[in-house]
């Protein structure tokens, strides 16, 4: 697998995966654990091990050896990138996922700005509170299909996700950061640059860089999240002790959690640090959330709503509804895909503004579907279709897609699924 | 957004700042000196002074306007501001007026917003200028050893204007990832009698790059106590993506969602009075000159219990841009200054009758909210001692 093998060059490198720590720097990043951001270690050397372009690269290759296209000119070949025929839904059967998102019907996100909050919003909030007492979480999903009131999004959150903390959870959480500071492992390194280059860039959650490293750190050592590779095709990469490569006996499971960050996984963290104060629930959150729906957008499956599905989801989709567009931007060299796929790997994260972010993932967490996220993609080329129309070279499609910071999801996603 | 204005007007402007210029271009509007015949004079503090000065002042014509009122230091300086604030909070307390209403520590409810303040007298030779005047003390005796040891060639002798002013340093702000932060929030204002204010809708919040520490040991390192842009620039971690601003819509986000919304909405709401009784306390001491606006920059401070505490006004909020959101936001507040001082398509010009009424309907596509709504419940005083009009 190539990230093994980038892992493991590592260490020909002599960087070690796996060091553990002096005393006295266990008792320095003891002391310094809420301030992590400033005073890292030295990451010179360290470049993300790969980023969502490269993933991009591997699914373009992916193919259906069984497959016969019909004939030898491939005329069935479809127009996009992923080249697998994968069965999805089709528009009407999202129409239909999705209907308590239609137009007819009033959603947080859309109509709790501008109209009075009499008609709405007033509503809304003493149902959400009489839904939080009940604390049911099927009721909050529910609820959570039109979109969650800011004040109330935190503990509804909590409630579909099924996390309640008490004294065993914080207890975990201290074994974890007790483990972070015990033992220097590679991957923190690869955390510490992705979180530089990422959040820290970023004006809306630059704030928080310290609570990433509080988040990111112990739950790489946690190996109960080993648990989500059960659901998922791939398996954790594992490393040898030294000079027994090869012998499984002396297998390790690298990193703990078996989950090797991209460029861009602290972003999937981000959005979070505005819900939750407290980092041992924004831990147990972002762990519920990372294991129940993002490790499908970085691990290769023909689940229904892996990465790969949804990519070819919004090619399908885009292809059906904007053939025009999409033919115009493929004749001037630009696949709508590349363009649109780090969007889908990071939920959006870091490319919208983080109060329509965190709209969307009520969403994903209300309908149980990542589907929502190629419907906005889609709905989003639909909206620049003009300047697009006129673009001709990819660098110029790219630009005109460069800025999403003033886009509303929710009038977007009504608008390319209930209005034509 | 206004087209190009059908007068062109003639403009005067003291900083080569491009969110003026820009501004001004946009309208067409032709640059001519501060000594020529200008409509509108966008001024520096300084020169502001000579032209309202008693020797070498000029009359204002009435197509002329000039981004100053003459005395807005009875705002702008601190201790002026101190007194001026405290003055009022005694007459209303003389007039059992229901907002001076006090609680049984004897502290004001509704008016206790500027941290205990002290004036000192010019024993003490204090630099004042942005942020390198600005020490902290916890031992009044740091004061002397610094006033000792100074090492200054050229001592003034204390005059009988200088004073100095000490405020209580609030040590419990509240920290969002652990940063301490100071909002900056912009107000308009065209009239003091009657008072009409604007409040800018985007404000933006600026954080310290280092952690904040309220321990001793650490009141020596300027980059964890203190906000200001200028100061924290040349820090290690200073960051020239986003120059540690955060805009007030993300505060307001983070805080609906992690203190809930009736708390979040009573702060600004807070924030939006402490600015209306900082203007009706100078009101009457400002002369309302007819030819003045002011947009005043407010520092304000929110401690960890969600109280906000007004620390400064200044009279020329920098109009510098750090970050490219942070110059498209001053762009905008320029173009809805402009808009409401000049209307668009009319030349400058008094009007009895205007001065006198209410304002007009805000263009809704202003940035501009309206200020202080009427309905407040409670703390809506039964009889306001004077007219006060706000949009």
């Amino acid at each position: 697998m190539f990230l093994l093998l980038e892992v493991t060059a590592c260490v020909q490198r002599s960087i070690f995966l796996w060091l553990e720590r002096p005393d006295k720097e266990q008792r320095d990043l003891l002391s310094r654990w809420t301030e992590l951001g400033t005073d890292g270690p030295d990451l010179s050397q360290i470049r993300p091990v790969y980023a969502p372009k490269d993933f991009l690269d591997v699914i373009m290759a992916l193919q259906n050896p069984n497959y016969n296209t019909g004939d030898s000119t491939g005329t069935y070949t479809l127009w996009g990138l992923v080249q697998l025929p994968l069965k999805l839904n089709d528009v009407n059967k999202l129409r239909l996922l999705y209907s308590d998102m239609a137009i007819n019907q009033c959603q947080t996100g859309v109509d709790d700005v501008d109209i009075p909050p009499e008609m709405f919003d007033a509503d809304r909030m003493k149902l959400g509170r009489k839904v939080i007492t009940a604390d049911h979480g099927p009721l909050a999903q529910e609820y959570a299909k039109k979109g969650c009131p800011i004040s109330l999004r935190g503990d509804l959150w909590c409630q579909i996700l099924g996390v309640i903390i008490d004294e065993f959870d914080v207890l975990y959480y201290e074994q974890l950061k007790s483990n972070v500071i015990a033992h220097d492992l590679l991957v923190d390194s690869l955390l510490y640059k992705d979180v530089k280059l990422t959040a820290t860039n970023d004006d809306q959650y630059f704030v928080f860089e310290d609570f990433l490293y509080q988040i990111l750190l112990p739950f790489t050592r946690d190996t109960d999240v080993l648990k989500h590779f059960g659901k998922n095709s791939a398996s954790p990469p594992k490393s040898y002790i030294r000079g027994k490569l090869g012998d499984e006996n002396f297998a390790v499971v690298y990193p703990p959690n078996g989950v090797i960050p991209f460029h861009g996984f602290a972003m999937y963290v981000a959005p979070l640090c505005y819900l939750y104060q407290e980092p041992v629930k924004l831990y147990y959150v972002f762990r519920e959330i990372y294991t129940r729906y993002f490790f499908r957008l970085h691990s290769i499956s023909s689940h229904p709503q892996g990465i790969v599905c949804l990519s070819l989801l919004f090619e399908n989709l885009l292809q059906m509804h904007e053939a025009e567009l999409f033919f115009h931007l493929k004749s001037v060299g630009c696949q709508p895909l590349r363009i649109a796929f780090k969007w889908l790997v990071r939920a959006f994260s870091g490319y919208l503004h983080s109060d329509q972010v965190l709209l969307l993932w009520d969403r994903v967490l209300a309908y149980n579907s990542l589907e929502i996220l190629p419907v906005l993609a889609v709905s989003i080329f639909s909206f620049r279709k003009t300047n697009l129309l006129k673009v001709q070279s990819y660098n110029a499609a790219e630009a005109v897609l460069a800025d999403l910071t003033t886009l509303q999801v929710i009038p977007l996603v009504q608008l390319s699924l209930f209005s034509k | 957004m206004s087209g190009k204005q059908t007068v062109r007007l003639k403009y005067a402007c003291d900083q080569d700042k491009s969110v003026l210029i820009n501004n001004f271009e946009a309208r067409g509007w032709i640059p001519v000196g501060a000594d020529d015949d200008w409509n509108f004079y966008w001024a520096n503090v300084q020169s502001i002074r000579s032209v309202f000065s008693v020797d070498s002042g000029y009359r204002l014509q009435d197509d002329q306007v000039v981004n100053h009122f003459p005395n807005h230091m009875e705002l702008t300086r601190k201790d002026l501001m101190v007194k001026n604030i405290k003055r009022y909070r005694k007459e209303l307390d003389k007039d059992n007026n229901p907002l001076a209403e006090k609680d049984e520590t004897g502290r004001f409810v509704h008016l206790d917003f500027i941290p205990q303040t002290y004036m000192l007298p010019a024993d003490y030779n204090l630099f004042v200028e942005e942020g390198i005047g600005i020490f902290l003390v916890n031992k009044l005796s740091q004061l002397k050893k610094w006033s000792r040891d100074s090492k200054t060639s050229n001592f003034v002798p204390p005059t009988s204007k200088d004073t100095y002013v000490i405020s209580k340093y609030i040590d419990n702000p509240l920290l969002i990832g652990g940063k301490k932060f100071d909002l900056r929030l912009y107000v308009l204002v065209t009239s003091f009698r009657p008072l009409k204010c604007y409040m800018f809708k985007l404000g933006f919040c600026r954080f310290c790059t280092v952690k904040y520490n309220a321990s001793m040991n650490e009141l020596d390192n300027m980059f964890v106590h203190l906000t200001n842009v200028s100061i924290q620039k040349t820090g290690d971690d200073y960051n020239a993506v986003h120059g540690g601003k955060w805009t007030v819509q993300n505060l307001r986000l983070y805080l609906e969602s992690t203190h809930g919304k009736e708390v979040t909405d009573k702060l600004f709401d807070e924030i939006d009075w402490q600015i209306v009784h900082s203007l009706k306390a100078v009101a009457g001491g400002i002369s309302n000159d007819r030819h003045c606006y002011e947009c005043y920059g407010y520092d304000i401070i929110i401690d960890d219990n969600l109280k906000p505490w007004l620390i400064e006004v200044n009279a020329s909020p920098s109009l510098t841009s750090t970050t490219s959101s942070d110059r498209i936001m001053k762009y905008k507040l320029m173009n809805d200054v402009i808009n409401i001082v000049i209307p668009p398509g009319e030349p400058p010009e008094y009007d009895e009758d205007l001065a006198q009424s209410d304002p007009i309907t805000v263009d809704p596509k202003n940035k501009l909210g309206p200020g202080a709504m009427g309905a407040r419940g409670i703390r809506e005083p039964k009889g306001r001692p004077s007219p006060a009009t706000w949009k």
